[in-house]
């Protein structure tokens, strides 16, 4: 697999900061990385991962599972994550994640058809003091009402 | 731009460049005392180091509050293994927003932490696991970082003193089981975050089972602080066995909410009604959380007198834990706090030890249903017997974290749950939207 050269640039960093023959260590931040760029874990990424790792592809494999950030299924160009744990969910938050699922028509970790827009129900995603907290891909939103939502998913329907 | 305003009755020791024109970078860092810490702890003995550190009362600022003096003590220096420096910068216990901003506004001052730790325990290497989640605060530490190289500050001979030490960034993907030290090191390790068998703990075979020191970002941040202007300083900014400050995390029902500095032994009332500008809507304190949601919950009652340090929570049958103060107002269903913060616990369970992977889920469907009004009496003394059976009896403290606040909210507010009987739908959510009623059905876990 060939991936931009800024990511290969990561990843070749990514080898060398772990001790000798400690290489495995790369596993996850490769894994994540790899994923922002082509959308997902597949089949494909968990062997090169493997390879160029030393790792075995079954221990590549199993972390996947465990991390809540790899997914195999693609979701969408924009994936909104929508904080409803206790801080967030005293200031609306379970609010929020229903008016999002009622807006965009999806459910959790679900994605439109036209796989622009996806949700996903999170947990704490460390914005407590201005919640609710939303986060689209890795920008985080604070304060967010059903009507700054509303903007934001207006906002990125426009961008496409 | 800042997150909150300061607040006057703030302490600012670790927050003191919040809000300085690019106090990320290393000119704004160097112009305001930046590094004159290590190079006066270079001039020091290891030993010298840690006695300072212990001078400090330090204690770990991530939840546990070991001192970190006696943590650094237990590396031992004579091995041969490469020692290592692990900064835990997967904040995420709900409710806590600190280490984001420490990282955000000065993350030299961290950077300067780590070095001096290295200087310690004679470690030459560390990395600073950070939360997937904070993919940009990543970028903010990569810049520093590399600030840092360029300036001499990292690498071979640092300022021509001898010592080297190289620091990286490492990212996790989406765990809050990989904040407890153990299952981070497997996490650092490309592996599953799954809690090690202790002893031996980190000091002695931590990251690839060599001696690591292991804290959390605000205890690193602290050191900086402590070496500059000594040890004996920064404990009289506490309260005896408690040196310092704490950044604490108002979140929840307050006026405003925000990270605010304060000294250790800080009054809640006050820290609520000052700080906080008082409960949100003029309404009245029903309970609070004083340090993330692994803490037993107090009733307002319980908040008479009481001050935010390690002892005081203790005697309160609490905990300072993370600084993650959750405020609750008098219209708060305690059964729903206590059913979200089990839902989160059920979905964070790593699954290695039994009581805390089966316990976390059986509580959760429990409190679903009650809380959905299909109760029974029996339930209400089911739910506070299995808590209690999951407590000291898994090898991380997941198990004790999900069983903890559920006792205290079943002890402390019995009579809601019993308000939840025969059938009622949730009689805190009346005149609420429809939605409330399902509001908190997991649609990540069949039932």
């Amino acid at each position: 697999m060939t991936f931009s050269s800024e990511l290969e640039n990561r990843f070749a960093k990514l080898l060398t900061i772990y001790p000798p023959g400690r290489q495995r260590s790369a596993v996850i931040p490769m894994l994540l990385y790899a994923q922002d760029e082509i959308g997902s874990v597949t089949p494909e990424l968990i062997e090169e991962v493997a390879r160029r790792t030393g790792a075995t592809p079954l221990q590549v494999d199993e972390v996947i599972g465990y991390y809540s950030m790899l997914h195999k299924k693609p979701l969408g160009k924009y994936h909104i994550q929508i904080c409803t744990n206790i801080s967030c969910l005293l200031r609306g938050g379970m609010e929020l994640w229903e008016h999002a699922c009622e807006k965009v028509g999806v459910g959790h970790k679900e994605a439109t058809a036209d796989g622009q827009i996806s949700l996903e129900e999170v947990e704490c995603i460390g914005a407590c003091s201005w919640a609710p907290a939303v986060q689209v891909n890795y920008d985080f939103h604070h304060f967010v009402t059903p009507e700054k939502l509303d903007r934001l998913l207006d906002g990125l329907r426009k961008i496409q | 731009m800042l997150y909150n305003e300061p607040h006057p009755l703030e302490t600012k020791i670790l927050t003191r460049r919040f809000g300085l024109e690019n106090s990320a970078s290393m000119d704004t860092y160097l112009a305001t005392e930046g590094y004159q810490a290590f190079d006066k702890a270079a001039g020091m003995k290891p030993e010298q180091i840690i006695e300072e550190m212990k001078i400090s009362n330090l204690r770990g600022r991530g939840g546990a509050g070991f001192p970190t003096g006696m943590k650094w003590s237990f590396v031992p220096r004579t091995s041969l293994k490469p020692k290592y420096i692990v900064v835990n910068a997967d904040e995420s216990e709900p409710g806590t927003c600190k280490d984001r901003l420490l990282m955000e506004y000065d993350p030299h001052q961290l950077i300067e932490g780590t070095l001096i730790a290295g200087l310690a325990v004679d470690a030459h290497a560390g990395y600073i696991y950070i939360r997937g989640e904070y993919r940009y605060l990543i970028e903010i530490v990569d810049k520093a970082i590399a600030e840092a190289y360029a300036h001499g500050y990292l690498g071979k001979n640092i300022r021509g003193t001898g010592f080297d030490f190289e620091l990286y960034t490492h990212t996790g993907a989406g765990a809050y089981e990989c904040g407890e030290e153990s299952a981070l090191l497997e996490s650092l390790e490309g592996k599953r975050g799954i809690p090690r068998i202790r002893p031996p703990f980190p000091a002695v075979s931590g990251a690839f089972q060599s001696p690591t020191v292991l804290n959390n970002v605000e205890t690193f941040c602290a050191v900086p602080p402590i070496i500059r202007d000594g040890g004996a300083a920064f404990a009289a900014l506490g309260i005896p066995k408690a040196g310092g400050t704490k950044l604490t995390c108002l979140t929840g029902h307050v006026n405003r909410p925000g990270v605010y500095e304060l000294k250790l032994g800080f009054p809640v009332k006050t820290m609520l009604e000052e700080v906080g500008g008082g409960i949100l809507g003029g309404k009245k304190l029903k309970a609070f959380i004083p340090g993330g949601s692994s803490c037993p919950v107090l009733t307002a009652a319980e908040c008479e007198g009481l001050t935010m340090d390690y002892d005081s929570m203790a005697k309160a049958k609490s905990m300072l834990g993370s600084g993650g103060v959750v405020v609750m107002d008098e219209d708060t269903c305690m059964v729903k706090a206590a059913l979200r913060i089990m839902r989160f616990y059920a979905h964070e369970s790593c699954g290695w030890c039994i009581p805390c992977r089966e316990g976390t889920s059986w509580l959760r469907k429990l409190l679903q249903r009650f809380h959905d009004g299909m109760g029974q009496r029996s339930d209400i003394a089911l739910i506070g017997d299995l808590a209690k059976n999951m407590l000291g009896k898994t090898f991380c403290p997941l198990g004790d974290a999900a069983a903890l606040p559920t006792i205290s909210i079943v002890e402390k507010f019995y009579h809601e749950f019993e308000d939840h009987l025969n059938g009622k739908p949730c009689p805190y959510e009346v005149g609420q939207t429809s939605r409330s009623a399902r509001v908190l059905q997991d649609p990540r876990v069949a039932i």
